[in-house]
């Protein structure tokens, strides 16, 4: 596995570590793996991914000193995503952030509700989205976690993250409008 | 969109992040704004759609064992790990003998003759155990006077409870536990990030002073009898730590 090599000879790791990792920290793989698939947007590379995450996270685990283990694993999840796509994809993290949004009819209820229930359309809907809207949404709808926690795992400040979902859902909102024109245009 | 709250208060209200009074005074602003109502409809709509779409991806099983094998290979002293499957029998029944044998074999707590009621397993044992998650207090305050009361009338007696926060062993809290078969009151206390386990169960044995450390699995303990009650005191802290704690305990 090529991140093998990397955080090597920190710290040599016990059996009693591996008990406490094996209890605390990989009861949390599902939820490491969806992180990735969706910043990645493939199961293969995203097991490639994961797997280098979670041994990256085994390498650290001497410096987890108790708390949301999930938001922690997170972290390195998140953090180990971004490098693989500077490496491999760089062209999708060039979107701005606080890309300005232009003024949108609001979607109605039915014309979202006929969207919903397609999840090939939702799928491609936030694959759309910039990267760092996706992963917020991720957090919060897929993962349940709280603000605090999104703000621990993308490293945004507390204070920002409800900014961040208002955009993410009205980016996510308008690219579900554009999949469907003619279920939108019903209603306006 | 023009109101505000759509775009940002709306979102904490939706999540259920927003404090008692903001969500009220978000709740009197829906009232008269039909925007954010309207736009409120439209996101638990959306809420409900990406909830119903089945799109949460779980690991799939071929991965769980790739990442145990990495972590069998990250592991030192792993042998048990790598041991092949046709071998886990003689293995189970080695650690069964060898677990038999020390049972009886191995020594009481504490170095000198007068034994205690545990062994140093069964100690660690508790101790670990209380590490779990969700294991450590039943009742879970720094208040002395919230913990000792709890204890009331769950044992046959009552267990010294003092705060040593000033001292640098602030109390966590308090559980029941048993150890050889008695009921006993175990308080917890930390330091630093260790945190450290004292076991109390009364005694009819004479007083003695507070022993010399135990040590095994990298955990340390100390032993006594004060007043009436037997101590123990268990942690991956230092000793010495252990030993101050206990001298204020004895106090």
């Amino acid at each position: 596995m090529s991140g093998s090599d990397q955080g090597k000879g920190s710290d040599v790791l016990d059996a009693q570590d591996r008990a406490r990792f094996e209890q605390l920290v990989l009861p949390h793989l599902d939820a490491a793996f969806n992180l990735a698939r969706w910043l990645l947007r493939s199961r293969a590379d995203s097991e490639d991914v994961a797997q280098e995450a979670m041994l990256r996270a085994y390498r650290f685990f001497r410096g987890f000193h108790g708390g949301d283990a999930r938001a922690w694993l997170l972290q390195i999840v998140r953090n180990t995503c971004y490098t693989w796509l500077e490496k491999n994809r760089p062209v999708e993290l060039m979107t701005e952030f606080d890309e300005e949004l232009h003024p949108q009819p609001s979607t109605s209820p039915e014309a979202l509700a006929i969207a919903g229930d397609n999840r090939e359309r939702l799928t491609r809907a936030l694959e759309t989205l910039p990267p760092r809207f996706r992963e917020v949404l991720v957090l919060r709808e897929l993962e349940g976690c709280s603000y605090k926690e999104i703000a621990s795992i993308t490293a945004i400040p507390i204070g920002t993250v409800m900014s961040a979902l208002a955009r993410a859902r009205q980016r996510l909102q308008r690219a579900l409008t554009h999949a469907s024109p003619q279920e939108a245009s019903r209603e306006l | 969109m023009s109101c505000d709250f759509t775009r940002t208060v709306l979102h904490g209200y939706l999540d259920g992040e927003l404090d008692a009074s903001r969500a009220a005074e978000f709740e009197r602003h829906l009232e008269s704004c039909r925007e954010c109502a309207t736009a409120l409809g439209a996101e638990e709509s959306l809420r409900s759609s990406l909830h119903g779409a089945s799109l949460y991806e779980r690991a799939p099983v071929s991965l769980r064992k790739k990442i145990r094998a990495d972590l069998d290979a990250a592991t030192s002293s792993s042998v048990a790990l790598r041991i092949p499957a046709w071998r886990w029998l003689a293995v189970a029944a080695t650690v069964l003998i060898v677990a038999t044998v020390s049972w009886f074999a191995w020594p009481r707590v504490q170095n000198s003759a007068a034994s205690a009621p545990f062994t140093a397993t069964e100690i660690i044992d508790a101790h670990v155990r209380s590490l779990q998650p969700g294991h450590l207090t039943d009742v879970a305050s720094t208040d002395q006077h919230t913990v000792k009361p709890w204890f009331n009338g769950k044992l046959a007696f009552v267990p010294p409870v003092k705060d040593f926060a000033d001292e640098g062993f602030p109390l966590v809290g308090g559980r029941l536990d048993v150890l050889g078969g008695q009921n006993v009151a175990a308080l917890v206390y930390s330091r630093r990030k260790h945190l450290i386990n004292v076991f109390v169960l009364p005694t009819k044995e004479p007083d003695t002073p507070i022993h010399p450390p135990g040590a095994r699995q990298g955990y340390q303990w100390v032993h006594w009898r004060h007043q009436g009650m037997e101590f123990c005191a268990i942690s991956d802290a230092s000793a010495s730590d252990l030993h101050e704690l206990a001298q204020l305990i004895y106090q």
